[in-house]
Order: C-alpha cells, then sequence, then structure tokens
C-alpha cells in the first residue's frame, strides 16, 4: 500500500514534525514498506481474542491522597529553554479557551 | 584486573587487595586509552566516580560495605542521573541534565556501586546497531567496521572490551541480548515488571525493561538481585518476592526440560550460528536437562505486531518533548507550531521520526483496529503460545540475532531488513518474559550467542544454566584483541 | 414558528476535593505562585510515571452509586493525544472505553415545582491541564503548570434537557450532589465547577438530533441559562432563515451576553485514544463499594425532604438551606444547640446570609458558630432581647466582640420583661393620658398603638413591643 503524500503531511502535522520535500519523499518511501510489512498480521486469526494492553495481568496499586512531592521550581526551570519569573514563555498562543 | 568478573572484583575490594579508587581509576584510564575508537560512553564521570569510589572505601573501613560496595559500572544514558547529563543518544535530550535519579540508578548507588559514565546508545533506544545515535555510533570491539548491535550498544561494546566492569541496559525488542550477542557478553532482560522502569526514559512503556550487561551470568545475578523489586513509583512494577539469585544459581541442570521451537531455527538463521546455539544445547542435555521439541505457531507474526505496537507507544511517549520546559528548542520559533514542529523535527533523528510517524498513522483514525488493535491481539495470540509452551518445558533455548554483527551501514538504507534482526528477541518482549543472552563459539572471530527464556519471574533458573555453561566453557571470558 | 424542539446535553467537569494530583504527589491547593506545585511527574520529565491518587477513584465510585449508576470495575484510564503547551505529557490521561461510572439519573425540579429525570451517560476521571496567561508577556505566552494533573470528574448527561432553564437546574442539581458528597468544593469562580453545553434544535415530533453547538467552559447557574437561551434563539433564526447551523464550538460572552465562534484549529483533532500502558486496569472491590455505600451522606432532594418534615419548615426555607450541605449542616446544628428550628431557618436565610454575602472580603465560613448562634436564638425565642436588638448583637458577635449574653449585658440590651419595670411604664402611660383611655374603652381599638408607643419611648426602646401591648391590652380591659 502506497501512502499518498497528502497522508503523509497529514500524520506530520499530527505528530508535530516538519519534514523537508526530500524527507517527505523518503517517508513516502519508507513508511509504505513498513506498513507493507504489517500487512501480514491482518492473516492471524484473531477471532474472539482480546487485543491485549499489557505483558502482566495485575491491577493497578493505588498511592495514598498525600502530598509529599517539595517546590523544586528552581531546579525543574534551570533546564529549561525559557523560563522567566517561574514561568514557562512560549510564542503567543491565540486560539485561548 | 580487567579480566575478572564484577564478582571477583568485588571479592578483592573485600579481601583488600584493590581499592575502589585504584578500580575505578585503572577503568576512568581504559576509557581514556581505548574508548576513542570504540566511541561507548557519551559521557565520563571521571571525578564523581573517584568521589562515590573514596566514599566507598571510606564505607569499607568503617565496616559499612555490603557485597558491590566500591565495585565501578556505566548506566546506558537512558537512565536518568541526577546532576549529570541525560542524553537518550538524542539531539533533543543533548542538554538535559536531570533533576532526579531513576531509581535503579538510586538502588546501585545505595548498594555503593561507583558510576563511570553513561554510555552510548541508539536513539531514545530505536535501533538494532546503535547507528542511530547523535553521539555517532559505537564499533563493536570485535572488529571496529562492524556494528556491536543495539540499542544498549554502548553498553555491550564497553563490557565487552572490559572500559566497565558491568553496565545497565534496557531491552524493548532485544536491546539487551542483541546486542549483547553481538559483543560477545552476557545479557539479561528480566520479567517485565521485575525492575522499576521509573527514570528510565520511556521508548514503549509496554514493553520496556531495565536490565544489564555482565561478563558473567553470576554477575548478571548479582546485579540484579540490587536493581529487581517493586517500586512504588512504577505502577507496572511487581511486588513479587526477590530471590537470592547468587544462590540459586547453583540449582542443578540435571531434570530440567528445555524447549526448543522450531519456529526459532528456521532458515532465516545462518546455519553458523545454529551450530553454536546447539552445541549450547549439547552442552545442557549433557549436564542432564531433557530436551523437547516445541512449537511457537505464532511467533512469524511477532516482528510486525511489535513495531506497531513499539511505534504506537513512542508516537505518545515522546509526545512530551515538545521544547517548552526542558530540551531542545528551535531557534526563534515563529509561533507555537513551528516552536513544536521544528524543535521536534530538529531535536529527533531519522529513525525517531521515522516511528513516531508510524505510531501516529497506526493509532488515527481508520487505522487503529486494523494495526494497533489487531497488533495487541496478535500479542495475546503470542503470549498464549508461551503460556502453552510452559506447561511443558522448564525453558527454552533459541538463538539470540540470525545473523552475526553487520557492517556499520550496511543495513542503514533499509527499516525493515533492520527490524528483522530482532525477530528471535522481539516476541519474549511481547510476552513480557525473561530472556537471558549468553556467548557461545564465535564464527570466523565474531562472537555469537545462545538465548534463554524463561517463564514469569524465573529469571533465577535462566541465571543457574546459564552459569552451568559458563562453568564448561570460556566464551564470556574471552576479551577482544585489541583491548587485552 | 413554535414547532422547535431544544435539545440539551451538559458535560459537566468538577474538581474532586484531594490533597494530591491524581498522577502525582504535589499539592492541589488553589491559589499557590506558578509552577510552585508542579512536580517532576506534572512536567513529564523523561522517565517519569504516574500513579494513581486512591481518593480520585473513592471519591468517582461515591459519585456512582448517589446518582445509582454502574461502578464499572474494571476501569481503564486511556491517553488522549493531542499538542498544547499547557498538556505537558503531550497526552491527557483520561478514560474514554471504559469510564468509572457508566449510566445513572438524577431528578431535578424546576422553578414551578414540577420535577424531571434527567439520565446520565457516564463519568470519567481525568487530570486537568496547565493555565496559559496572555496578558503581560510581551506578545508571548506564560505556562504555569499548577493545575496540570489536578483530577477531574467529567460527568456527560444524555441528550435529555429540553430548556435552557432545565439546563440550569441539572446543573444546580449536580452541584448539590457534588459538594454534598464533600468530593468537589463546588467553587465556580475558581472552576471547581464547569461546564460545557451540547445544545441543538429539530422540529418537534423529530426523531434525529439536529446539529450541535458546543458551549465551552461555562463557570455559572446564570450564564449557563442565558448563553443557552442565546444559542437557542440564533438557532431557531437561523433555522427559520433557512441557514443551516454549523457544528461548531463556541464561547459565551457574559459581557455582551452572546455566543461568538472560538477559533478553527488548522489540522482536525485526532486523538488518537488508547489505553495508557503506564498504568494498568483500576479494580473497585465490591467491598469497598459496599462500605462506601453505607458511608454516602444524605444529598440534597431528601435532605429538604427531611428538613420540611422534621422541623416543618416551608419548601422554600429548605429548598435555600439545601443549596448547600454547609448551610444545611449549620442549620441542624444550630438547632441541635437548643435554638427553635423556624427560628433559625429564617435567621439563617435571612441575617446570616445577608451578612455572609455584604462583606466584600470572601467568607468560605461564618465567624459565628452554629452554637453561639443558638444562644442568641434562644434569647430572642425568650424574649430576652427584640429582634433589632438581636441584630445588633449579631454583628458585634460577627466582629468577634463576644457570646451573646455578654453582648447582651455589655449594650444593656437586655428586654424588660413582664417585670416590674414594665408594669410601671404601663401605669405611668395610662395615668398620664385619661382621656385616651376612656375613647379606647369605648371601642376605639386603633389607640392601641398609640399607647405601645408610649411606653416603648417610656421604656427607652428596651421593651419588647410585642409583650407591651399584650400587657397593655389587658390593664386598659381590666381597669
Amino acid at each position: 500500500m502506497d501512502l499518498t503524500a497528502e497522508t503523509v503531511r497529514g500524520i506530520a502535522k499530527l505528530a508535530r514534525l516538519r519534514p523537508n520535500p526530500e524527507e517527505e519523499q523518503r517517508l513516502i518511501q519508507d513508511l509504505s514498506a513498513i506498513l507493507e510489512f504489517f500487512a501480514q498480521l491482518s492473516e492471524a486469526e484473531v477471532d474472539g481474542i482480546e487485543p491485549m494492553a499489557h505483558p502482566l495481568e495485575v491491577d493497578q496499586r493505588m498511592r495514598e491522597d498525600e502530598v509529599t512531592e517539595p517546590d523544586r521550581r528552581e531546579d525543574y526551570q534551570e533546564i529549561a529553554p525559557d523560563a522567566r519569573e517561574g514561568l514557562y514563555r512560549v510564542p503567543a498562543v491565540l486560539d485561548s479557551d | 584486573m580487567h579480566e575478572q568478573t564484577l564478582l571477583e572484583q568485588a571479592q578483592a575490594l573485600q579481601d583488600g587487595e584493590v581499592s575502589s579508587v585504584e578500580l575505578t581509576q585503572f577503568y576512568l584510564n581504559r576509557i581514556q586509552a581505548h574508548d576513542e575508537s570504540l566511541n561507548s560512553f557519551v559521557t565520563v564521570t571521571g571525578a564523581q566516580a573517584l568521589a562515590q569510589a573514596e566514599a566507598a572505601d571510606r564505607a569499607r573501613s568503617a565496616s559499612e560495605a555490603g557485597p558491590l560496595t566500591g565495585v565501578p559500572l556505566a548506566h546506558k544514558d537512558i537512565f536518568c542521573t541526577r546532576g549529570v547529563r541525560t542524553t537518550c543518544g538524542s539531539r533533543m535530550l543533548d542538554n538535559f541534565v536531570s533533576p532526579y535519579d531513576a531509581t535503579v540508578v538510586e538502588r546501585l548507588q545505595a548498594a555503593g556501586m561507583v558510576m563511570l559514565g553513561k554510555t552510548n546508545m541508539d536513539e531514545f533506544a530505536m535501533g538494532s546497531s546503535n547507528e542511530n545515535s547523535y553521539y555517532g555510533p559505537v564499533h563493536n570491539p570485535w572488529d571496529s567496521e562492524r556494528v556491536p548491535g543495539g540499542s544498549s550498544g554502548g553498553s555491550a561494546a564497553a563490557v565487552a572490551a572490559r572500559l566497565a566492569p558491568a553496565a545497565t541496559a534496557t531491552d524493548t525488542g532485544g536491546s539487551i541480548r542483541q546486542p549483547a550477542t553481538f559483543c560477545g557478553v552476557t545479557g539479561l532482560k528480566p520479567t517485565y515488571g521485575r525492575v522499576s522502569r521509573f527514570g528510565m526514559v520511556a521508548y514503549a512503556s509496554s514493553l520496556d525493561q531495565g536490565g544489564m550487561l555482565g561478563v558473567s551470568a553470576e554477575d548478571c545475578a548479582a546485579l540484579l538481585g540490587t536493581m529487581a523489586g517493586f517500586d512504588s513509583r512504577d505502577s507496572t512494577s511487581v511486588d513479587h518476592p526477590v530471590p537470592d539469585y547468587q544462590k540459586e544459581l547453583k540449582q542443578p541442570v540435571d531434570g530440567l526440560s528445555l524447549g526448543l521451537p522450531k519456529e526459532f531455527f528456521d532458515d532465516r538463521l545462518d546455519a553458523r550460528i545454529r551450530a553454536s546455539v546447539e552445541e549450547a544445547v549439547a552442552a545442557w542435555e549433557g549436564q542432564g536437562a531433557q530436551l523437547v521439541e516445541i512449537s511457537l505457531p505464532n511467533l512469524p507474526l511477532a516482528t510486525p505486531a511489535y513495531y506497531v505496537i513499539a511505534s504506537a507507544e513512542c508516537s505518545s511517549n515522546l509526545a512530551r518533548y515538545d521544547g517548552v520546559r526542558y530540551g531542545h528548542r528551535c531557534a526563534d520559533p515563529e509561533d507555537l507550531e513551528d516552536l513544536f514542529c521544528r524543535s521536534r523535527e530538529e531535536g529527533f533523528g531519522a529513525e525517531v521520526r521515522r516511528r513516531i510517524m508510524i505510531g501516529t498513522y497506526a493509532l488515527s483514525a481508520g487505522y487503529r483496529e486494523a494495526y494497533y488493535d489487531q497488533a495487541r491481539r496478535v500479542r495475546q495470540l503470542i503470549r498464549r503460545d508461551f503460556q502453552q509452551a510452559f506447561e511443558k518445558v522448564d525453558a527454552i533455548a533459541a538463538p539470540v540475532s540470525p545473523v552475526l554483527p553487520f557492517r556499520l551501514g550496511e543495513k542503514t538504507q533499509d527499516p525493515v531488513a533492520m527490524y528483522l534482526i530482532d525477530c528471535y528477541t522481539i516476541p519474549v518482549n511481547l510476552a513480557g518474559l525473561p530472556g537471558l543472552s549468553l556467548p557461545a563459539r564465535p564464527v570466523d572471530g565474531l562472537p555469537t550467542g545462545v538465548q534463554l527464556i524463561g517463564n514469569y519471574f524465573d529469571e533465577a533458573r535462566l541465571l543457574g544454566l546459564g552459569a552451568a555453561w559458563q562453568r564448561e566453557t570460556d566464551w564470556h571470558r574471552q576479551v577482544p584483541p585489541g583491548f587485552a | 414558528m413554535s414547532e422547535w424542539e431544544t435539545v440539551i446535553g451538559l458535560e459537566i467537569h468538577t474538581q474532586l476535593s484531594t490533597r494530591s494530583k491524581l498522577f502525582s504527589a504535589a499539592s492541589t491547593q488553589y491559589g499557590a505562585e506558578p509552577n510552585r506545585q508542579a512536580c517532576g511527574i506534572d512536567l513529564a520529565l523523561p522517565g517519569v510515571l504516574p500513579v494513581v491518587n486512591r481518593e480520585a477513584i473513592r471519591m468517582a465510585v461515591m459519585f456512582g452509586l448517589a446518582v445509582g449508576a454502574k461502578v464499572r470495575t474494571p476501569c481503564v484510564f486511556a491517553r488522549k493525544n493531542y499538542f498544547y503547551p499547557d498538556l505537558p505529557r503531550g497526552y491527557q490521561i483520561s478514560q474514554y472505553e471504559l469510564p468509572i461510572v457508566e449510566g445513572g439519573e438524577v431528578e431535578i425540579e424546576l422553578q414551578d415545582g414540577s420535577h424531571r429525570r434527567i439520565e446520565l451517560t457516564r463519568a470519567h476521571l481525568e487530570e486537568d491541564a496547565g493555565k496559559l496567561l496572555h496578558e503581560g508577556y510581551a506578545g508571548e505566552s506564560a505556562v504555569d503548570l499548577n493545575r496540570a494533573g489536578v483530577p477531574l470528574m467529567e460527568i456527560v448527561s444524555e441528550p435529555q434537557m429540553r430548556s435552557p432553564e432545565e439546563a440550569s437546574a441539572y446543573m444546580r442539581t449536580l452541584h448539590g450532589i457534588v459538594t454534598f458528597l464533600g468530593i468537589c468544593d463546588g467553587n465556580m469562580e475558581q472552576g471547581s465547577f464547569r461546564c460545557d453545553a451540547n445544545i441543538s434544535m429539530r422540529q418537534k415530533g423529530e426523531k434525529e438530533l439536529g446539529v450541535k453547538v458546543e458551549l465551552k467552559n461555562i463557570n455559572s447557574f446564570r450564564f449557563v441559562e442565558r448563553a443557552l437561551r442565546y444559542e437557542q434563539q440564533r438557532q431557531i433564526d437561523a433555522l427559520e432563515s433557512g441557514k443551516p447551523i454549523i457544528q461548531e464550538t463556541r464561547q459565551y460572552d457574559p459581557g455582551t451576553d452572546r455566543t461568538r465562534p472560538m477559533r478553527v484549529k488548522e489540522y482536525a483533532d485526532d486523538y488518537r485514544y488508547f489505553p495508557d500502558p503506564d498504568l494498568l486496569p483500576v479494580v473497585v472491590d465490591e467491598s469497598i463499594q459496599v462500605e462506601l455505600a453505607k458511608s454516602l451522606p444524605e444529598l440534597p432532594q431528601a435532605r429538604k425532604t427531611r428538613l420540611i418534615k422534621q422541623y416543618a419548615l416551608s419548601a422554600d426555607l429548605a429548598a435555600v438551606l439545601v443549596q448547600s450541605r454547609q448551610w444545611a449542616d449549620y442549620f441542624e446544628a444550630t438547632v441541635e444547640a437548643g435554638a427553635g428550628a423556624s427560628t433559625t431557618a429564617r435567621w439563617i436565610t435571612g441575617e446570616v446570609f445577608a451578612r455572609m454575602h455584604k462583606d466584600s472580603t470572601e467568607l468560605a465560613e461564618p465567624p459565628v458558630s452554629a452554637n453561639s448562634l443558638a444562644q442568641l436564638l434562644k434569647c430572642i425565642d425568650s424574649s430576652v432581647v427584640s429582634n433589632s436588638a438581636a441584630k445588633e448583637v449579631l454583628a458585634a458577635m460577627w466582629k468577634g466582640e463576644g457570646e451573646a449574653e455578654e453582648i447582651i449585658e455589655a449594650r444593656g440590651l437586655r428586654q424588660v420583661g413582664a417585670g416590674a419595670d414594665l408594669d410601671q411604664w404601663i401605669d405611668q402611660v395610662i395615668e398620664a393620658h385619661p382621656d385616651e383611655v376612656e375613647q379606647y374603652r369605648g371601642g376605639k381599638d386603633r389607640l392601641l398603638g398609640f399607647f405601645v408607643g408610649q411606653v416603648m419611648k417610656a421604656s427607652g426602646g428596651k421593651a419588647d413591643p410585642k409583650q407591651v401591648s399584650e400587657q397593655l391590652r389587658i390593664k386598659l380591659q381590666s381597669g
């Protein structure tokens, strides 16, 4: 199955990637080959088989409702590309909600 | 000194034959002398290592030392280390100094072990040759023209070249076992949930598992005893008792049944590797193991199922790298979309971007059922195959890789061909089982390996079989010629 | 013209009152400095993992039990994938195919006293996003992640409401339920309780639903009604002039009392939901459900009925009291401390409420305890103080000047009862006005007011007018 450039662009948009035209060509080729490789999955006999989410059949353990995390804002923001006055900064977000 | 196993070094420290500072300095010197050609380390933490070694020596003189106190090791650069850069082999995290320690790092440090540095790896653990690192490929110490395997190529090469007595690693689809085989070292991927994933940068959460690479099965047992165990910070870690693995190693092989799945010995397997694997199997038979031919019928679909699931999970796991809170941020973003798209396009390498794309596609509206859900059904079938097998046998023996270590650049143009290299390791991750890779008779001077697959939480049995084989052979003790 | 039927469904987001976040041990307290309550997990540092807060699960189960829903076990957390600067992981952990609460229904009461049942589709747990700030950052936006990871329960109704009034009543009813359960503080200004409303129109009798419009983030009962009323009219106008309704998301602006379309995202969202592999299925043991079912507090509807019965309150007063659990509790505690039920109800809904609203500083609870209030109200009922004097006493108590008795004494507000003083004043007045006494006894009843006034004047305002008039009547007749 061959992907179209349009599909590849759509996925890239969803994934927030921006391939240049050359890479886009390469991606069309590679992804098409990979999808062809995936196609054999449809041969599996999976009637009545539930999709498996987890290797182990274990239930979620839960945490007590206690506040144990200290304020480490300075540590965390030291590694931020752009944080000022305690806030992370980004280009203007237009569609505020 | 470097020819010793980790446990032998621990003994030497205990006997006062060497200090941790001496041992640590010795390895730092070896790294300095040899790593330029190997490129197995991304970061060497010399000063910190010596400080930890001094502390270990002090603890020893105060009689506060544990069995592993003062023994050096390296961490795969996927484990977060507080105050030390943690790159995950990616430009995205080139500047990322972790503000916290991974549970694995914490536990090994608490045991008194000394961190030599962080090892190179395929970017975000995606790769089978270590050619996908932002910091350049790692070279195989047995033949520098060849790849060391991946994604834990740095850890495997460093241990093989004895630049570290052991190293932590992770295995999502074979990333411990395959490089172990390519480099001639021992590698264990524990049961999913056995070792905490907290602080281990995620690639594919339902498949990732931390483990180790060492010289011998015994070394792996010692490290596993320290690393394993329940962690309240990882919901998927299992509250299951941690046995004394080193003690369990002495269990006899006699009377065990060893399954040989025919699907693992198919025509994809290099005949020379097959011979090495059969030699190992014969050795266990000689020790009293009973060989049983078994079948895992759904195995051929494991590789595509794995790449769908791993890519889908990675597309979501890697969404956090958006240039806002840490990591790479593009210069002068025009707007928000530009910030996201350009930071990610620049920060991720080609293979990572490819998997994010394929994973995004596999989860997208209209395709999820055919790809992601179908792959998870196949995963269920594969787990079932294994469960049925373990009703008949105690462990399964198999090859690790169908091919010998290949040349750098040989497979980089064909992603699917690269994916198929992991066909014998992937099924184990899908089922969440433990797998051990042991060095076997080399072929034309290149290492090969044999894989043991166990039932859930049956690491001790695998390590016992491994130790029994290693007591009869010395493949695991061989050091590559250039690093003797 | 009037053959249109309005179809409304609400999605209500309630912030659960846990101390820590849904998946991390950072504080949820409101009002902290930016990013001081955002820990490594909330920031989505590489390698961190979520762990579920037990209390949030318990709260959702309580809600499920309270509305007669099915508590699904196991339920599953799923990832909703999208990029936004206030969403650190690049996905929101939510529930999709297997939510914790399924079904259930609530009864709403309309203005005219009629009742309707509204069915719920589901309620699921999810984490809140952070906050984006736009003003004063030199053309940039700023991100505060304190709110990121705060537990929310989204309650989805079936599209069964037929008018803006019903929607508002439904919202009030749910507000009452979650606050009475103690699982949400109900604070709408801080966004602890907000809703998205879906509204569409169809011809009466038509089975198919019309094209729906979503109104986002409405945080008041009044606004939900106004927004829907505007939108209802807008849609009817459009349909009647032959214009199609566009499926879109709109925002209500209380300033202009209009809705307007929100900016359409460039690329349609495809959330790519899948079960979160970092979390396992959540099992709610039968025993926990039984335990929680037993400990469920009385809900507003039931409490109202009981208040009417037990305290002989009017339906109106009871309705006002059960608008919040705090006031219903305050009422019952005051009565418990010895005050009369009807005086208590009138005083709480009158004087106390007025004071709560008058104070410009936001009071979470009245500064006068139920016990203290009861002491004052007892003084009223036993005529120790007059009503008007009691107001003065309450004002002083409000300022923390002491208990009722102390203030009454200190200010000399003790009402003069049927003692010597009152007798004396009455006698004085009768003596001083023989003509009027004559006229009164001659049948001019209206003069009673005049005598009361005179006695009050003589008492310096301390006498209880009710008692004065009773005593006067007796004395004037017996003379």
